[in-house]
Parts: C-alpha cells; structure tokens; sequence
C-alpha cells in the first residue's frame, strides 16, 4: 500500500507535480491525498489521516519545493497529525518501520551551490524534513528530488515521471 | 390607606439620604421607622397588622434566596450549614448565655436568651452582603450557611421554651403529632415541588398574560407560608425550601424577575417596622443600661464569631463576618415574647433584651462602614478571588435556529451558556436536550439582572426581531456597559444600527453561509478548492472593508449608493489585479 500526500495548493495549475501523480495514478496500490483539496480550510482531519497512515507501507510526500521546504498546508499536517504519543514519544510507535519517500519539484539545479542564488548545496536543506521521518521511526529513503521543472520540455518530464514510477513500483515488489 | 402613604413617603424620603450618605439603604429604613414610629412624630401607632405584612418581605427573600440555589448546590452547602451553623449557635449562645447569667438571670433564662442573642438577622445580614456584592464569596457563602441553620433552629428553640419553666404547659398536641405534621408539610411541599409545579407553570406561562404569572408567583409563596405557620414551622424556612426546589426549573429567572420588587418593598416594610419598634421610651429613661446591655452584646456576640471564623476556615475576612453576623435576628424578638409569657423572663428584661436587638441591627450598618475605613486600604491589597458560581459566565439571548448553534458549540467547548429565550414551547424542548435555558423577555432589565448580566462576560445577542435586538443592546448598554455583546445581524442597516450603539462584533446572518455556497460553486466550476477558499477570502475582506466605509453615510441614502457603486468597481479592480498576480504566478513566488 502505498500512500501519497500531495500538497499543491493549486493542483489544476501544476505541471511538475501534477504529472508525477499521473505516472502513479494507475497503480493498484496507490491512494492519494490532495491536502489543498481536502482541506482548503486548513481543517485537517486528524483521525482520517492517521488511519491512512497506518493502512501504508510507502509514503511518499509530494509537493513543490516551498523557500526551501515543504508547502505550509504540509507542516501544519506534520504539526497536527504526526502528534506524540502516536508517532513519537512515549508509546508513539504508529509509523514505526513505514518508508517514506520524499518527491519534490524546484527550479534551477545550479542555483543550489555556494556560488549559487541559494548559498548553499540542496543537501543542505534535507536534514528538517529527513529528521521528521527518522524521529518517527520510519525509514528515510534517497529523495526524488525534481529540479529544472519550470522550463522543462515535455519529453523530459515523460522521461522524469517515468522513473519515479519505477522507483514505485521497485518498492512495491520489494515489499 | 394614610399608612401606606406615610410609609412610601418616609421610605422615599430617608433611605435615598442614607444611601447618600454612605448608611446603606438598611439604616435609612430603620431611620424611617423610627421617624414615623410611636416613639418619633406617631403618625403610626398600630404597628401589629404592619409587622404581618412586613414579614413577608423576609419569606420572599428567602424564596428569592433559595432560587438561586438548586438542590445540588444546596446539598454541597450542608457542611457549611450543619456544621458551621452548629457551632456559631453552639459558641455564641454559651458565650451570651454566660453573660446573662452573670448579670443576673436565672440559668433557664439565660440559656434561651443566650441562644436567642446568638440567632442574626437574616433580612440585614443578607441585604449588606447583597449591597455588597458579596453573596459569592466564601464570606458570603459562610454568613448565609449559617444564618439558614438559624432558621432552622430558631423553630426548635421556641418550643424548648415550656420545657425550662416550671409554669403549667400550655395545652398543645404531643411534640410527635408536631413533628409529624411538619415532616408531612415539608413532604407535600417537595412533592408538590418536583411533580406539580412545572406543568402549572408551564400552562399559566402560555396564556402569556405577564400578570397572571406574577400573581400566580406571590400565591405560590403565600400558600406555602401558609402551610408552614399551620403546622407552626418558619414560613421563610417553607419558602425558602420552596425557591430550592424550583430553582432547577426554566421559570426560575421569570419568578425571580417577577417577585423582586415586591420583595424589595416588602423587606423596607420590615425594617420601617423593625425600626419602629424601637422603644425609645425606655431609652431615655435609663440609657446607661442600654448603652451598657448593646455594648457588652456586641462585643460578645462579635468575638464569639470571630471564634467561629478562625474554626470554619475564613481566611482573610473574619471581621467582615463577625460584623455581617453581629446584630439580634427577628427570631429573638418572637421567643422573648414566648418566655415572657411563660414567665421565664419579667418584662423589664423583655424590653431591654428587645431594644438590645432592634439596636444591634441599626448598628450592623455603622460596623459595616468602620470595618470599610478601617480594612479600606488593606482589602484592596488582598482581595480574595472571586469565587466562581455556576452563574454562566455567557448569555446568550435569542435560542431560535441562530443562537443554538452558537450555544451547542459553547456547551460542546464546557462553557455552559444561560440562555434566555421567549417562547415556551422552544424552552420545553431545548430543556429535554440538557441545555440551561430560561423563559422570558430577554429585553427586559430584571430578566438580565437575574441571569447575571452583572457578572457575566460577554452577551451572544442572536435575537432574530430587529426591534427586540436593539432594544436588548440599549437596556444593556445603559444598564451593564462593561458587558460585551457579540451580535447577529439580520442585515446591512441592523449590521450600522448595531455600530452605531457601539457593538464591536456583528456578524450578518447570511453573509457566511452566502460566501460558502459561492465557494462550492466556483468549485463546481473547476476553481481548485483552495483558491475558492481565497476568492471568497478575498470577497469577504473587501466587503466588509465597503460596508463600514459607508457606514458614516448610514443615514444619508444618496452618498450611500454612490459609494457603493464606487465600491463595486473597487472590487472588480482588485479582482483584476489579483487574477494578474495568480496568472503570473502563485505561492512562494512562481515556484511549480
């Protein structure tokens, strides 16, 4: 099973990400949950989404890369559903032993350098998001991480979206 | 008639001079009815029918006073009066008993004076602490505790009379037929209470005559009066039982509301006539005694309280209590007159032991005011808290389809909501679903001063009449000006009628669930959810933006469309502007 939590807050004006879901969407095991769509009031539901954590083996989150980081629809969804007592803490063993496989779109490549617009190399601004999956005990897998997405042609992205379906599939048969 | 007319005009003349002058409305009375009694200018000597009458201010307080206390509370209380109460009579009675034993009485005599001297005043009491703001404090909890075991002991007090006395017992059923009577009395008046009422209530309350509900409010307390004195209880204690018992029903503000006045007049009536009783004669004949006689009353009675205090844990206001508590009780009055009778006492002491009381509770007030200078300073320094009560800290007027929903979320959220709605049939049904809610006008003064306008903070006015909605804001705004009000509008000129009177927050009633729907159909339209979400947004900042800019235009219908017009075209600008933005990129700064 295999659970993606998309957080695009405008999903039918994106390009990037909306064709990843696509490569995926015609796997079996595959649920997606559009946070923005859900939940445009912000009103997570925080039973639901914990139960489809639980029912997961994979997580993918997805979602264009926002200064640096995840949507704010996305961390107000780390800050409400993954609570502890649940999924850290003192008897927070909820995600224990779950993957997850972080999928995000950005812009230029070469601007994450030290001589580049961003000051710094991608990797630098893995560790927040990499240590909310390890500090919920689940498996952090190598990130998909998408860059050049705003001048990208199309064949790039079929080529693109076809080998984030592979690595979806190479986890589901893996299971 | 004549009376009637001297007692308004001295009540009207003394008491507003008083209170002026910082006495308190109780002393003005007591100056009245020493003013107009057979001792001041005579102009009423048959003081018995007034004292009749009188008393049924101190039964309809006492009604008023078990009202607002539902059995539960009341059956939290019972340490505070069984063993407070005990000890206070137990204590100050021993300490009096003693002092009159001293000066002369025989044992017996001065075993039912002590423990009639160490009975207070329940109508005095009361009324400072009402005065005072006071009801709710653990002074005041304390002080009424114990002035309703009072009450009760009062009753076995008298009959302890015959008994002391070696004079022939009068004639009277054996003491278990007595209690028995009693038993049945209090019996009848629960079952009455439980089963009875509420239907009669109920049906008198949908005839919608104001007056026949008021009148069947005095006839509820009078009858029940009535059946007391027949089985020779207290008619304040079978009153007080009776308020108790409906204290936990819908109509509990609607009979507060109605009996008020009546006992706010009848109680002065009580004092005048309290006052008038004041035997000035004997006064200037020997005012050493007396003098001596108060003062070693006093000064008894209060270190003997604050004794009691220290026991049953007043932390901070033991004089204020020993004060409050301090003065002779009506009661006294009465068992005097039965030991007189049955020769316990001569009637010389009678008459000094009377002044002695009537004097303590003109001096109750005077005490009153010397603690205020005294501690003034201090108390401001460590006020106790407030001690929280079941009055609801919210009211939400107007129970319609509007102010339920705002009051479910306020239940769901624990905060428990008095609500006040007018219609009985509503009231019925929303009681079945648990919720507090009482019957009547929710504009009138008396029906927000006994929901607890004073003390509550904040007033959901979601009244659905536009007329009723502004009157309840003016009577609230005249009357509790500290009390916010969160508001329903039922449209633009009620949403400028209701700033106008200075109401922060209006909400129109449609506008929300308007913009809603918007939202769902920009969505049925293939708008992404969460940019539904900011259009509306959008809208909403917007138009509340234009609706109060031409709010200084209310009245001026002209400049009013102009500006709205103006409006329009503001918002179809911005929206432009706002669709060039999203067109040329969203969120973090055209990131995909």
């Amino acid at each position: 099973m295999v659970l993606v939590i998309y957080a695009h807050p405008y999903p039918g004006r994106s390009r990037a990400c909306s064709a990843l879901l696509r490569a995926i969407g015609d796997l079996a095991q595959v649920e997606v949950r559009s946070l923005y769509d859900l939940y445009p009031d912000f009103d997570i539901d925080v039973g639901a989404e914990q139960a489809a954590l639980e029912r997961a083996k994979l997580i993918v989150w997805l979602h264009p890369l926002y200064w640096y980081t995840v949507p704010g629809m996305m961390k107000h969804w780390f800050d409400v559903v993954l609570l502890g007592g649940w999924a850290h803490g003192e008897g927070g063993r909820a995600l224990e032993g779950k993957e997850v496989l972080w999928a995000t779109t950005t812009g230029d490549a070469e601007k994450y350098a030290l001589s580049g617009a961003h000051a710094h190399p991608f990797e630098a601004f893995v560790p927040v998001v990499e240590q909310t999956a390890r500090y919920c005990h689940m498996k952090w897998l190598e990130p998909f991480v998408a860059h050049d997405s705003h001048e990208l042609s199309d064949e790039a992205l079929v080529e693109r979206s076809r080998r984030f379906r592979q690595r979806i599939e190479a986890r589901i048969t893996h299971a | 008639m004549r009376e009637a007319l001297i007692f308004f005009a001295s009540a009207v003349l003394c008491v507003p001079i008083a209170k002026r002058a910082g006495l308190g409305s109780v002393l003005g009375y007591l100056i009245a009815g020493a003013l107009i009694g057979p001792w001041g200018l005579r102009l009423v000597s048959e003081t018995e029918a007034t004292q009749d009458l009188a008393e049924l201010g101190v039964v309809l307080m006492l009604f008023v006073i078990g009202l607002e206390l539902d059995p539960k509370r009341f059956l939290a209380m019972r340490g505070v009066v069984f063993g407070g109460g005990a000890l206070q009579l137990a204590a100050s009675g021993l300490v009096l008993g003693l002092g009159l034993w001293l000066v002369g009485l025989s044992w017996e005599a001065a075993l039912i004076g002590g423990l009639s001297l160490a009975l207070s005043s329940t109508a005095i009491a009361m009324q400072q602490l009402a005065e005072r703001n006071e009801l709710g404090t653990p002074t005041g909890r304390a002080s009424f505790g114990i002035l309703l075991f009072q009450d009760i002991a009062a009753i076995p007090l008298i009959a302890l009379v015959p008994f002391l006395t070696h004079a022939p017992k009068p004639d009277s059923d054996p003491l278990w037929i007595r209690v028995g009577l009693a038993a049945a009395a209090i019996a009848g008046i629960v079952v009455a209470g439980r089963y009875l009422l509420r239907p009669v209530m109920r049906f008198i309350a949908k005839s919608d005559l104001r007056e026949v509900f008021t009148a069947f409010a005095l006839l509820l307390v009078l009858a029940i009066a009535q059946v007391m004195t027949l089985v020779g209880m207290s008619m304040a204690l079978g009153a007080f039982l009776a308020g108790v018992l409906l204290a936990g029903s819908e109509f509990r503000h609607a009979l507060e509301g109605d009996i008020e006045p009546f006992k706010g007049l009848l109680l002065g009536l009580f004092f005048i006539s309290v006052g008038m009783t004041i035997d000035f004669g004997l006064l200037g004949s020997r005012p050493g005694t007396v003098a001596l006689l108060l003062a070693g009353f006093l000064a008894l009675k209060i270190l003997s309280l604050w004794g009691v205090a220290q026991l049953i844990e007043i932390c901070r206001q033991r004089w204020l209590f020993a004060f409050l508590l301090s003065q002779g009780g009506e009661f006294a009055f009465v068992v005097f007159g039965t030991a007189r009778e049955a020769k316990l006492f001569d009637a010389e002491w009678e008459a000094l032991l009377t002044i002695t009381v009537a004097l303590s509770m003109a001096t109750t007030p005077l005490l009153l005011l010397a603690h205020d200078k005294l501690m003034g300073s201090r108390a401001k320094a460590e006020r106790e808290p407030d001690a929280i009560t079941d009055e609801g800290p919210v009211i939400i007027a107007g129970f319609g389809r509007f102010g339920q929903i705002v009051g479910r979320l306020l239940l769901a959220s624990d905060l428990r909501p008095v609500v006040l709605d007018h219609d009985p049939d509503q009231v019925e049904t929303l009681r079945k679903f648990g919720f507090t809610v009482f019957y009547g006008d929710a504009t009138r003064l008396d029906l927000l001063e006994a929901a607890g306008a004073k003390k509550a903070r904040l007033l959901v006015n979601a009244i659905d009449d536009v007329e009723a909605s502004l009157a309840l804001v003016d009577r609230v705004r005249a009357n509790f000006p500290s009390l916010e009000i969160v508001s329903r509008a039922r449209n633009v000129s009620h949403y400028y009628e209701l700033k106008l009177r200075g109401v922060q927050v209006v909400e129109r009633e449609t506008f929300e669930s308007a913009l809603r729907v918007g939202r769902s159909a920009l969505e049925k339209l293939g708008v992404d959810r969460f940019r539904a979400k900011e259009l509306a947004d959008a809208f909403r900042r917007h138009n509340i933006a234009s609706v109060e800019a031409t709010q200084p235009f209310y009245q001026d219908e002209a400049r009013r469309m102009s500006i709205a017009k103006q409006g329009r075209e503001e918002l179809e600008k911005q929206f432009a502007r706002d669709r060039e933005r999203f067109e040329r990129g969203h969120g973090g700064g055209g990131w995909k």
